[in-house]
């Protein structure tokens, strides 16, 4: 079963609103791409630009920091989304003193603290976890030691390529057979142990763990990360003080908590196919390609093999 | 004097300006538009009329005396970021996007019209350098220019340069993009996703460095050698949406399935990196000198050695054919087991992060 998809997916519409409001306000707002088409409560960041917002899209914190220098009269805020693969980036930029007129819209998200909480939901069916390659160069595949231990499930860190998946499966699948619940590596030619230690420290130095939303699951404990408050100057919610608002997360109908856990395939949800669909997305699953229930939606009637 | 010093220092200005950059008096229909037409437009292209009214009488329209068979018309407005890239700009992408249009009708390009909309400030020197390259392309097919337009506009109001080109063909037997049916073969004429891929490398804001260049270029002399085979049945060049769209395309208009291999795909290791970089995927990204063609399976094999023969189509391939099964869809076989949909792509690509 795949997870939420990607960290673009899971970015909460209230973060998504705020940074479509300091858009319309005049800043420009820098963010990835895949950002672009993510919906808010009333527009997504692409329907903004289309409107006259200036939003561009960039491919790392580094380059939004560029488009700062370039504009000193305006204010540059970088939409900082992902997971522990991004953060550092975030972080290295935060650390080496930015320029004055940018600041950072920091939703980066952190990958142990979602997997206790998708395993801490009650009647979960999930037996092993297939764990993310990138992520884990950063954070090391001992990471999800703790995890495996506490609650008994395999955790096994896989690569990308069709054998590296299909390695990662027969992993779990032998962890399974023999009653073992461990963190295991099948991507050893990219993931350390301990990870990458320089990046950590970059993130251990630029943010501490907050509470963070989590669109169509809301709020998880200490699963984000906050600027630290030496560095707030470069915080866009404290340089505009402003804060997202709380409570749109989960659509009424929207079953993706549900699919997210194994507790429902996509089919079982009322928005499936009709008020929810990949042009117009309500819940994570749907929005990234490779969500759950866009996976089912575009593929459901698949071929036969 | 201060008054007669600034005229003159005006007056200088002005012809530095009009020297080396666009300005709005060459839109205006006065003298420096005509300075512009006789002195940069018109030397540039040796074929100029194919009836008794071409471009140099500056009449009001063209009269054409075309060769007998089919009159096929195509139009095309052509904006791209940035004007320049590796492996051609955006002259040669608007003339080979027009002639390829019409060789994909089974059309040979005969003529050819070319409206430029100018920003006010764009250099004259790439004004020229674009301008050679319609000129290239145009010569090297035969193609005359027999009608043009010039507007001007002001500082900020587009990017650089506007093109649109119209072109005219002559088909003894059109070529529609809705012709396969169930056994047909389909065959890409060389390597997808160098364009789009070499383009997306080259925006400055991305920082990528790469040796890939567009595949931009006229896919008539390839159509001639697949048409002179015969038992072509389709055909359609897959820009925009690239190999993804183009097929769902062909596959929707005939109301057939059609079935590809993904590894007999020609793809440069470059454009897979890139692809695997950016997060974005080869099968959907423009083609400029590519054509897929479909051909009745006892004529295919000889249809893919004709290609082989020319420069441009020695990596040609038979990708997959035409199905009965699942009508309208792209049925993709990925080489590891497994078969999936390949679905017309939901929008323009965007580099992704997961």
């Amino acid at each position: 079963m795949e997870g939420p998809g990607c960290p673009v997916c899971v970015t909460s519409t209230a973060d998504l609103d705020l940074a479509v409001r300091l858009a319309q306000e005049g800043a420009i707002v820098c963010t990835f791409g895949d950002m672009m088409r993510v919906p808010g409560t009333e527009l997504s960041l692409s329907e903004a630009r289309a409107e006259g917002a200036d939003v561009r899209t960039v491919l790392s914190a580094a380059d939004a920091v560029e488009v700062a220098r370039q504009n000193p009269k305006r204010e540059v805020v970088f939409f900082a989304v992902g997971f522990e693969t991004t953060a550092p980036g975030t972080a290295a930029v935060l650390l080496d003193s930015p320029p004055k007129n940018f600041s950072v819209l920091c939703t980066h998200k952190l990958i142990p603290p979602a997997l206790s909480a998708l395993m801490g939901l009650p009647d979960v069916r999930i037996d092993g976890f297939l764990a993310p390659g990138h992520v884990s160069t950063v954070i090391g595949w001992r990471a999800y030691e703790p995890i495996a231990r506490e609650f008994r499930v395999p955790i096994v860190v896989g690569g990308f390529e069709p054998l590296d998946v299909l390695y990662s499966i027969a992993l779990i699948l032998r962890q399974l057979r023999e009653g073992r619940a461990e963190a295991e590596n099948a991507y050893v030619r990219a993931v350390l142990p301990q990870g990458n230690t320089r990046a950590q420290e970059l993130m251990a130095r630029a943010f501490e763990p907050s509470d963070a939303r989590w669109r169509g699951i809301g709020t998880i404990p200490k699963s984000g990360l906050a600027i630290r408050e030496e560095l707030s100057p470069w915080d866009a919610t404290r340089k505009f003080g402003v804060q997202g608002e709380l409570g749109a997360e989960i659509v009424p109908g929207c079953r993706c908590a549900d699919i997210l856990v194994a507790r429902a395939v996509p089919t079982d949800c009322s928005l499936f196919g009709e008020a929810c669909t990949p042009l117009s997305p309500v819940g994570p699953c749907m929005v990234g390609a490779e969500g759950a229930c866009h996976v089912w939606y575009r593929y459901g009637g698949r071929p036969k093999l | 004097m201060s008054r007669v010093v600034s005229v003159r220092r005006e007056a200088e200005t002005v012809r530095r300006l009009t020297e080396d950059r666009v300005v709005s008096l060459h839109g205006a229909g006065g003298e420096l538009m005509g300075k512009l037409l006789s002195e940069r437009i018109l030397p540039r292209f040796k074929l100029r009329a194919v009836g008794p009214i071409g471009l140099d009488a500056l009449d009001d329209g063209a009269v054409l005396s075309l060769p007998p068979g089919q009159v096929v018309v195509t139009t095309d407005s052509h904006v791209v970021k940035p004007a320049f890239f590796p492996g051609g700009d955006i002259g040669r992408l608007a003339a080979c996007g027009t002639v390829n249009d019409l060789a994909v009708m089974g059309a040979k390009p005969i003529a050819m019209t070319l409206g430029l909309i100018l920003e006010e400030g764009f250099p004259l020197s790439d004004l020229d350098r674009v301008l050679d390259s319609v000129a290239e392309v145009l010569a090297e097919l035969s193609v005359a220019l027999v009608a043009g337009d010039t507007k001007v506009m002001g500082k900020g109001e587009l990017d650089g340069i506007v093109i649109n080109t119209t072109g005219i063909g002559v088909a003894e037997r059109p070529v529609s993009d809705a012709g396969l049916s169930p056994g047909d073969v389909i065959i890409v004429t060389g390597p997808v996703g160098d364009h789009g891929f070499a383009l997306l490398a080259a925006r400055e804001d991305f920082g990528l460095e790469s040796d890939l260049k567009s595949d931009v270029a006229p896919v008539w002399p390839l159509v001639e050698k697949a048409l002179a085979v015969g038992g072509v049945t389709a055909m359609k060049d897959p820009t925009r949406g690239g190999l993804a769209a183009a097929l769902n395309e062909m596959a929707r208009k005939a109301g057939v399935g059609i079935e590809v291999r993904e590894a007999d795909i020609p793809i440069r290791e470059t454009v897979r990196g890139l692809s695997g970089l950016l997060g974005i995927s080869p099968l959907e990204v423009a083609c400029e000198g590519r054509a897929l063609i479909g051909v009745a399976p006892d004529r295919a094999e000889q249809v893919l050695s004709a290609l082989r023969e020319h420069p441009l189509g020695r990596e040609a391939a038979i990708i997959g054919r035409a199905i009965e099964d699942y009508p309208g869809k792209v049925v993709l076989d990925t080489g590891v087991g497994g078969r999936r949909f390949l679905e017309m792509p939901l929008g323009d690509p965007v580099p992704r992060i997961c």
